[in-house]
């Protein structure tokens, strides 16, 4: 079956988002997804977006749902890369992805993700 | 208003969603919409095609391109055979759903476009017709 694959660095999951998503596929990530966290005690996701070409409602509440039940599971959740195009629309739908902590890119995503988990930064630096 | 080229696709299973949404991209594309502006009708129509297929249970896509005193368009019209919408001023309020979305698909793709008109009969089915000018 058709899957998103899912990296692990760390404490933290590695998602980049590559193909247009038909909607089962973005239900199979969200399972994957929790499922994931739940069986690594993964601290931190980072989603990237930055090819996907639109984020419609749908696809905007898959990624509030991972960043909620991600919360749930004790692990922090970036989505980084939004074109700005993607950004007018989804704001102009009506979704704000209000508890979704963005990033522009996954470099200051990551950033953010060792930041929002302090404890675990010394730990990779030593 | 007058049409240049037309075509039109079933919306059956929501690999045809994903379709729909090539189709409108390539077409708002060739006809040089803005970055923006090519966003917003991909994703007003990928609401609206998921509403054909949740709530319709299926139908098609009319694509067209068309003219209106050498201003150009792209129309798009879905249509199906579904149990239609029972109160269309309910089902425009963002929030309002019946299914397990967001709530935004009708409102929010009216939001995107610059004309829309939602025909519906209960129990004869919905056509809802939306037009991006450039």
């Amino acid at each position: 079956m058709e899957r998103i694959p899912i990296l692990r660095m760390g404490q933290f999951l590695l998602v980049t988002i590559q193909v247009d998503m038909h909607d089962q596929l973005a239900l199979q990530l969200q399972d994957d997804l929790t499922q994931k966290i739940s069986d690594t005690g993964a601290k931190g996701v980072l989603i990237d977006i930055s090819t996907l070409e639109i984020v419609d409602s749908f696809i905007g509440r898959m990624l509030a749902n991972i960043a909620a039940m991600a919360r749930v599971l004790d692990a922090e959740t970036v989505v980084t890369g939004m074109q700005p195009a993607v950004a007018i629309t989804l704001v102009e739908l009506g979704m704000s992805l209000a508890g979704v902590r963005t990033a522009l890119n996954v470099e200051s995503g990551m950033e953010l993700l060792y930041q929002m988990r302090g404890d675990f930064h010394s730990e990779l630096e030593g | 208003m007058k049409s240049v080229r037309r075509d039109s696709m079933p919306i059956r299973s929501s690999n045809d969603v994903v379709l729909a949404r090539q189709k409108v991209r390539q077409w708002a594309a060739d006809m040089h919409f803005t970055l923006v502006d090519q966003t917003k009708l991909v994703t007003a129509a990928s609401e609206l095609a998921r509403n054909t297929l949740d709530h319709g249970k299926g139908g098609q896509m009319v694509i067209e391109q068309v003219d209106n005193h050498s201003r150009g368009g792209l129309k798009l019209v879905f249509e199906d055979q579904g149990p239609g919408i029972p109160d269309i001023n309910a089902a425009l309020r963002d929030g309002f759903t019946t299914g397990n979305g967001m709530g935004l698909g009708l409102g929010g793709s009216k939001r995107l476009v610059n004309d829309f008109e939602i025909e519906s009969q209960p129990g004869k089915g919905t056509r809802i017709t939306v037009v991006r000018w450039k």
